[in-house]
């Protein structure tokens, strides 16, 4: 079955990114857990996203386009990246999920993913 | 056999079955509600054909096979997403179930599915109940004091995590075995305890579900033997169940454990729960029930020997409470230093236990009145006093304890 894996991170951990001292140390994190999954052939697809900095969030209000500077929620964990995994069930799921480096800091959460919508009928 | 013992064994014999059939009918699919309508539509169907045509030779697959019917049949009839391979592979396990040997038993692994770590806590003995006992959620509502209705909402939306989330419904992995074992215990407990409460509470006794927390008990044991925790529940349960008819008087008050005339308890239950102890303790592990169990042994040796072990409580307690049992060891313990005649000690025992965790936990206060009385420390024994009664719903209870404080006598 297959799931989505929502990685989070904390500002911390988005600094760290750029940080010449500490970045060697969060891509090879990253490197290896994402060598790791790719290596027991269950990601189906995934990506990382660029810091929270960068988002535009859009809402329609009253038929208005209202276009917002940032992410669409404010909280001290923010999208980083996801994947889309496919594995037997939640309990593997969880077993990656608390390889991946963002448990460590900010979380990780699992989502099944919606089977294909049927054709209309 | 009486006519109630009849009774009770013909609802046991149909408990066993129905655990059995839904969890073979949920295993596949993980989808306990469609199961559960399934199930009780095959239940219709045979009271319908059954008086007509006699009983089937093996009414269990009959069950099973006219379920999957009507599972397949609710599958075409939502005109669901579900591919067509798991559509012909349903057909055939139908087809299949027509010999009784087609019905392996799934409840193991529907029991580690109810108790899941991603499943609510609250939800976990709420299920358990409905899925392998098939007890009805207004049942369940009432021994657990919520409202039917906020009961049903829980139910409906742990059986739709269980449905939509993946969970493995399977047993746990060997590593995985002790956590996952000892929040099923945990929630068959927790069943037991709605018994307790109930009685304490001046309710009828089948208001309790003590006789079902017994069941699964007996049911895990049996289909892990080699566990010692559980047989460490079972024990420790049978042990509170023996007691039952000696825990009020005449006059239906409040008797405490102490006071308790052993001649009232069970022999049969006793030597019942000893045997299981006895089991247990071969493996050599420590656990939180194991330890329990043999805490409660110690009590029923007093029906043997006419006095109370108290130094081997203390050392059972501190053994349980050293492996971070939470409040309730600890303030079972304190209880058992005053009884053992050490109110300094259990004193000091309440006082290790951070406040912050206890505001609205009863025995706390109530055991913190009786040890400052014993103290004679009668204004602050007092103020324990008014807390722990605020918390005591139960009128016998609240005299009992109130007494007992003005006596400063120890519990």
């Amino acid at each position: 079955m297959q799931f989505m894996m929502i990685m989070t991170e904390t500002a911390e951990d988005f600094a760290e990114r750029t940080d010449p001292a500490r970045a060697p140390a969060y891509w090879g994190g990253w490197t290896a857990f994402i060598g790791a999954m790719a290596q027991a052939g269950i990601i189906l697809r995934g990506d990382g996203l660029q810091a929270p900095h960068t988002a535009t969030t859009v809402r329609v209000r009253d038929g208005q386009v209202a276009v917002q500077d940032g992410p669409f929620a404010d909280s001290k964990e923010q999208l980083a990246g996801y994947f889309i995994i496919e594995v037997p069930d939640l309990e593997t799921a969880i077993a990656w999920a608390a390889k991946a480096p963002a448990s460590r800091q900010a979380a990780v959460e699992l989502r099944p993913v919606l089977p294909p919508m049927a054709p209309p009928a | 056999m009486t006519q109630e013992a009849a009774r009770r064994a013909a609802e046991r014999a149909a408990r066993d079955s129905y655990g059995r059939l839904l969890a073979g009918l949920a295993a596949r699919s993980r989808d306990i509600a469609a199961a559960e309508d399934a199930l009780a539509e095959a239940f219709a169907a045979a009271l319908r054909t059954w008086p007509e045509r006699g009983v089937p030779a093996s009414p269990e697959a009959w069950l099973v096979a006219a379920a999957r019917n009507a599972l397949s049949n609710a599958a075409r009839h939502r005109r669901v997403r579900a591919a067509a391979a798991a559509e012909i592979e349903r057909r055939i396990e139908a087809a299949a179930a027509d010999t009784p040997a087609a019905i392996p038993d799934e409840r193991l692994s529907l029991l580690f599915v109810c108790a899941h770590p991603a499943i609510d806590p609250a939800a976990r003995t709420p299920l358990m109940l409905q899925a392998v006992l098939g007890l009805d959620a207004a049942r369940i509502a009432r021994a657990f004091l919520v409202s039917p209705a906020a009961m049903s909402q829980r139910l409906v939306r742990a059986k739709a995590r269980i449905r939509d989330t993946g969970l493995r419904f399977a047993p746990p992995e060997p590593a995985e075995m002790p956590p996952r074992l000892a929040e099923v215990l945990a929630a068959i407990y927790a069943a037991y305890a709605t018994g307790w409460d109930a009685l304490t509470e001046g309710e009828a006794a089948g208001a309790g579900l003590a006789e079902e927390a017994i069941w699964l008990g007996r049911l895990v044991v049996r289909l892990l033997p080699a566990e010692p925790e559980a047989l460490g529940l079972l024990a420790l349960m049978l042990h509170c169940e023996a007691r039952r008819g000696a825990r009020r008087d005449a006059d239906a008050r409040f008797v405490p454990l102490a006071a308790q005339d052993p001649k009232l308890w069970s022999r049969d239950l006793i030597i019942e729960a000893e045997g299981l102890l006895t089991a247990g303790s071969r493996a050599g592990r420590f656990g939180r029930f194991l330890c329990e169990a043999a805490i409660q042994s110690v009590h029923a040796q007093r029906g043997l020997t006419g006095r109370t072990d108290h130094a081997a409580l203390r050392l059972l307690y501190d053994l349980l409470v050293a492996h971070g049992a939470g409040v309730g060891a600890e303030t079972a313990r304190a209880a058992a230093l005053l009884e053992g005649g050490d109110a300094p000690a259990a004193l000091a025992a309440l006082e290790a236990i951070e406040p912050g965790r206890v505001p609205s936990y009863q025995p706390f206060w109530g055991t913190l009145a009786c040890v400052l009385a014993a103290l004679g420390q009668a204004p602050r024994a007092a103020a324990a006093l008014k807390t722990a009664l605020a918390l005591t719903p139960d009128p016998a209870l609240r005299a009992f304890l109130a007494a007992r404080v003005a006596r400063g006598a120890a519990p």
